[in-house]
């Protein structure tokens, strides 16, 4: 990862700081205003449960569009062009869909303040323990990932080293969450997308045009690319057995990507989930994943395209001595973009990250003194000190995040380190989720059995694939260098799923259950009769708050999308 | 966006109004719209040139400005209303 801007330093000037100023100070407004609204524990890490739809739908996308999404879809969109399209449509809007339409009233009718609550609730102590733990793990993992995505950022804009980078950008990040907790953090990442969107739009715009268009780019792709074509299908040469595709056969895709990771990612990442938690009533809970699911369709447009012109412009792009597939959004700054427009694009950058490593920290801390620091290590003490204890561990994490940019920066693609974390931390969660939730019987222990075994599986399917012939393009498993990472992943993926289902069963067949009153308002089926949103989440008011309109809508349109591309 | 606050006269007010996001969206949004588009107008042809020959700044300057008052619009004709807890609130601290 030694690779220099191509184009050279970006050719910043005085109007392009100003509008990074102007925005930076807009934060710090929203943070002040934020803090005045905070004064109880329940304010900092849920936003006191008050916040409109529309605001927590466009934080529960924004939280995932942080600058790790951005940097890391151009480079799969220049690594492996429109097959990238599937992270979006099948590894994402179905599963929002889902977590909106069928999984949300579980938790927001059950007044958990986390996913790992829920499953202290559902299942036990030791269930719960083992979560909150890999779940801190993996946020400060990935929190490291998006500080990583900024250093990259600030290298090309200031020429600033890697890790000069990382400590300025951490430094950002913890002064606007302690100042603003949660709302802040909502708040901001509102006001983000936005700007994030402005920025990528003179990207895609100009990049198009001076390739001539979208014939003109598969073109210049075709010509650039041995075997160009096969980056401008979906899902060309996914056929099981014998793949060409990018992105491995079609079981990898659907089962791994589209089932596990994405349902494990958006329904059970408290980073998202807790978006959701923070609205004010369960219909806007419900809306949601929904309202991000609409600009989630569209966002591929200004990630893989900018990946498809980095290719066609960018000599060596990806290749030894050239900037690496990450650099692609960051080349064509350097090469389109005039001061002004430079400016609002490398704000949104700079804002992206923000909101990735935000939403990471954020969901941490709840997690860190709800999960772990009140039940287990200080029970019954004042709200005050676990406020206190919110405040502290922030920082905590975000020093440790900057160690793990580090690991962060052995990976050339960042998105194949990502979905790594994913296959670990977050496909085990959903086979539990999904079976604890339609089988009433599953019992506590069996819980902690399954994520257990979920997790090993995951390990040891990582650790076997490098030894698989069937992971390699050439079907040669003799250079590790060149094995399908992502199709790897996906198969660890299935596989943590697999195990984990299987183990759950069956220790559920052998251990006693909890008595059904324990379970009220927690599975499908055994309604809690005292639960304060039932009756009204059953009216929307409008049609267009219905959320099943809204999210049958959102499905529609991704099926005529991807016939469109297939 | 402070000026934004100014709008209202009510003390209680005016928190919860300077907190309404809408009109910081708006406010950043109308005020980049601007200071593009006019950038735009005088952008050189160096500039012109490497942007393929499109006036980037004047056209994206334009769609933030749009962008912008479509906030500012919403926020002042669907204002905050008082009864939900949000802006209650925000409005006594």
């Amino acid at each position: 990862m030694s690779s220099i801007l191509a184009a050279g330093r970006l050719d910043v000037n005085a109007l392009d700081y100003s509008i990074l100023a102007l925005y930076f100070a807009i934060v710090v407004v929203i943070g002040v205003l934020a803090r005045r609204a905070i004064a109880t524990s329940e304010d900092f890490f849920l936003s006191g449960r008050s916040l409109p739809a529309w605001v927590t739908g466009l934080a529960f996308i924004s939280a995932n569009l942080g600058a790790l999404e951005i940097l890391g879809m151009a480079a799969n969109g220049a690594q492996y062009g429109i097959p990238t399209v599937h992270f979006y449509w099948i590894g994402a809007v179905p599963a929002m869909v889902f977590l909106g339409l069928v999984m949300m009233p579980f938790y927001y009718g059950s007044r958990v303040h986390s996913v790992p609550e829920y499953l202290r609730r559902r299942f036990n102590a030791p269930t719960h323990l083992f979560n909150a733990l890999t779940f801190a793990v993996a946020s400060v993992l990935t929190a490291g990932i998006n500080l990583y995505a900024l250093a990259l950022v600030l290298r090309s804009l200031l020429g600033w080293p890697i890790p000069l980078a990382v400590a300025v950008g951490a430094g950002f990040v913890l002064a606007y969450i302690t100042l603003g907790g949660l709302s802040g953090a909502i708040y901001t990442e509102v006001l983000q997308f936005f700007v994030i969107v402005a920025g990528l739009v003179p990207v895609v715009i100009v990049g198009l045009v001076s390739v001539g268009g979208w014939s003109g780019l598969q073109a210049k792709v075709e010509s650039t690319v041995p075997n160009g074509d096969r980056l401008f299908s979906a899902w060309a040469g996914a056929q099981a057995g014998h793949w060409t595709n990018p992105l491995g056969d079609w079981i990898g895709i659907v089962m791994g990507l589209g089932f596990v990771l994405s349902f494990g990612y958006w329904t059970t990442n408290f980073a998202e989930v807790q978006r959701a938690l923070s609205a004010k009533d369960l219909s806007a809970a419900q809306r949601t994943p929904l309202i991000g699911a609409y600009p989630k369709i569209f966002i591929p447009a200004l990630t893989i395209i900018p990946g498809l012109v980095a290719i066609a412009v960018v000599p060596n792009l990806g290749k030894d001595g050239g900037p690496t597939y990450n650099d692609a959004i960051p080349e064509l700054m350097g090469r389109f973009l005039p001061n002004g427009v430079l400016g609002i694009a490398l704000t949104g950058l700079l804002a992206a990250f923000m909101a990735g490593m935000a939403a990471n920290v954020s969901s941490f801390n709840t997690v860190f003194t709800y999960d772990i620091w009140r039940p287990y290590i200080r029970p019954g003490r004042s709200d005050r000190h676990y406020l206190n204890v919110g405040r502290t561990i922030t920082v905590v994490g975000i020093v440790i995040g900057i160690g793990t940019a580090f690991i962060a920066a052995g990976y050339s693609n960042i998105m194949v380190y990502v979905q790594l974390l994913f296959s670990f931390f977050n496909a085990p969660l959903f086979a539990t989720f999904i079976i604890a939730m339609f089988w009433k019987r599953t019992t506590p222990w069996a819980g902690l059995a399954g994520l257990v075994a979920g997790t090993v599986g995951a390990g040891v399917m990582h650790l076997a694939s490098y030894h698989i012939g069937y992971f390699y393009p050439g079907g040669n498993a003799s250079n590790h260098a060149e094995i399908n990472a992502q199709m790897a992943n996906f198969y660890s993926a299935i596989v943590a799923f697999v195990a984990d289902a299987v183990v759950t069963v069956l220790v559920t067949l052998v251990t006693k259950p909890k008595p059904i009153e324990e379970l009220r308002g927690l599975v499908w089926g055994v309604p809690d009769p005292d639960a304060p949103d039932a009756a009204q989440a059953k009216k929307p008011r409008t049609w267009w708050e219905n959320p099943k309109i809204l999210g049958f809508g959102a499905l529609a349109l991704t099926a005529v999308l991807s016939i469109v591309f297939l | 966006m402070t000026q934004t606050g100014n709008r209202t006269r009510d003390p209680a007010d005016r928190s919860s109004t300077l907190f309404d996001l809408r009109y910081l969206i708006g406010g950043l949004f109308t005020l980049y719209g601007v200071v593009l588009a006019v950038v735009g107008l005088f952008d050189s042809d160096a500039e012109l040139a490497k942007a393929a020959g499109i006036r980037i700044n004047l056209w994206v300057g334009l769609g933030m400005l749009v962008v912008g008052l479509v906030f500012l619009a919403w926020a002042r004709l669907r204002p905050l209303k008082h009864e939900p807890a949000d802006a209650e609130a925000d409005a006594e601290r």
